[in-house]
């Protein structure tokens, strides 16, 4: 496969960045997106040039490190999928493809494909956490979990944290990352102690990192590669309200 | 700081970053309260749209009168007056009703007109590629102009048959006669502006009626089809409902 690529580039986050466009020849389609990127930055680094700065790390689709707007979805059009684990296979031959970073104030760009996305964990510190006594392992059916509220805990906390709910959303709302973290919580026993005061801080540090509110369009759960659904923000929306009563 | 691996440079955070404060579970950062944070303004946008869409409602059946004729529809025009009376004098039920509406407008508008404010700081550089939407729905893309739309068909509605202002049979003439007027088949462009607006007020709540529903946590994953099922027939017979009248009075139904 031969491609056309428009990437884009920023040398730091104080450069203004530009798309520069690179013609990529011999592709595999069994390449994955990452390793067709490869290929280029091989290239690039023998040339001389800067080779193109993306984030990455496990490659299976389950560490949330990677991930980049190709044309102009989230982690591409392959629904479910991290940027990782997106295959050439699914593009077409001399297709001119665009590859941006997540877009978001909060995520300001380290270098080209790389967003800072330390946002994420400052919401996390603010109430993602449990009060348990340190110790030995408590009996694993000593506080019993229904079997409902077990998967749809486990259906939020499958969330990898990656930011293209984010980068999907127009509003730039991380309202579906919070709302898996809150969610994962609260349906558990463990979660309830700090169930209210969470859900408060959590959202309060969401708008004090600078992400836009949730207007419900559903595109975070429709480019989400682990598909955490849209009633996780109706859980949040719940919990919210009940702490501010 | 981005802890990075010793092959690569340490990256300082971007200049100008202002330092986020951390807040744990003991020390708190100052809250902005309810009403400042994103959450708290959707409930807000919520609530306020959920009074008007019960005001629609009723809008819409009374309009319908129209159909029973002159005497009908004055009468109960005449009735929206004297609610509550003798309890209350002339006009006061009514009165209470209009600030109670007034006020949901402001508020629906200060919610929406600031969250978009917000959303649109969250993302200053647009994406090069034309982002597709990938969750499918044309209505939520229409709200914010849709919004617009609606506000100013509301100014040129009061003034058409509210007070008459724009209205050639003015604000003399009996309500029935500012609505036949009003729909004269001459004045066609009134009704089709009348029904791009009714068209969008229906857009707004196909989108707005079960998104109220998940701002205020009322709706779940099972309750999305129900939900979303039950805001397209309302917003359906709801523009049905608000066109048929005028519709009538231009094609001659109603004299």
């Amino acid at each position: 496969m031969n491609l056309t690529l428009k990437v884009w580039r920023q040398n730091g986050p104080q450069d203004k960045g530009r798309m520069v466009t690179y013609r990529v020849e011999d592709v595999s389609p069994d390449m994955s997106f990452l390793e067709m990127l490869d290929v280029l930055n091989e290239r690039l680094i023998l040339e001389g040039d800067d080779p193109i700065a993306f984030d990455h790390d496990c490659r299976e689709g389950i560490c949330g490190m990677c991930g980049m707007v190709i044309n102009g979805v989230a982690h591409g059009e392959q629904v479910a999928t991290t940027t990782c684990q997106l295959h050439m296979r699914h593009f077409e031959d001399n297709a001119v493809i665009t590859i941006e970073p997540w877009r978001a104030a909060p995520f300001p760009v380290v270098k080209d494909l790389v967003v800072d996305r330390s946002a994420f964990d400052r919401i996390i510190q603010a109430g993602g956490f449990i009060s348990v006594p340190a110790g030995s392992a408590p009996d694993a059916h000593s506080v019993p979990v229904k079997k409902v509220d077990a998967d749809a805990a486990f259906d939020a906390a499958t969330c990898i944290g990656c930011g293209a709910c984010v980068a999907a959303c127009p509003n730039g709302s991380a309202s579906l990352f919070t709302a898996a973290k809150i969610t994962h919580l609260s349906l558990l026993p463990q979660g309830q102690p700090e169930r209210d005061s969470r859900a408060k801080a959590m959202v309060e540090q969401m708008d004090a990192e600078g992400f836009g509110g949730c207007t419900n369009t559903g595109e975070c759960t429709a480019v989400c590669p682990k598909g955490i659904p849209l009633d996780t923000i109706a859980q949040m929306n719940r919990d919210y309200l009940r702490s501010s009563k | 700081m981005i802890e990075r691996g010793t092959s690569t440079a340490p990256v300082d955070p971007p200049a100008g970053t202002p330092a986020k404060p951390v807040t744990t579970g003991t020390t708190r950062r100052k809250s902005v309260g309810f009403l400042g944070s994103s959450n708290g303004r959707k409930a807000v946008m919520a609530v306020t749209g959920a009074v008007l869409v019960l005001f629609l409602v009723g809008h819409m059946t009374g309009n319908l009168k129209a159909f029973f004729g002159a005497a009908s529809f004055n009468e109960y025009a005449n009735f929206l007056r004297t609610m509550g009376e003798p309890l209350l004098p002339y006009r006061v039920a009514l009165t209470l009703v209009e600030v109670v509406l007034g006020a949901c407008i402001v508020l629906h508008m200060w919610s929406a007109v600031s969250l978009a404010r917000r959303a649109g700081k969250a993302r200053p550089v647009k994406y090069a590629a034309k982002r597709k939407s990938q969750a499918g729905g044309y209505a939520v893309h229409t709200m914010r102009y849709g919004g617009v739309v609606i506000l100013l068909f509301v100014i040129y509605h009061l003034l058409d048959l509210t007070f008459g202002t724009v209205n050639p049979a003015g604000w003399d003439g009996t309500p029935y006669e500012r609505l036949v007027a009003g729909f004269a088949p001459e004045r066609w462009w009134v009704t089709l502006f009348y029904a791009v607006a009714v068209v969008m007020v229906g857009l707004h709540l196909r989108h707005g009626l079960w998104s109220a529903f998940q701002t205020l946590g009322l709706a779940s994953g099972r309750s999305y089809r129900p939900l979303k099922g039950a805001a397209a027939a309302i917003s359906a017979v709801l523009v049905l409902g608000f066109l048929v009248v005028p519709v009538a009075v231009m094609s001659g139904v109603i004299k």
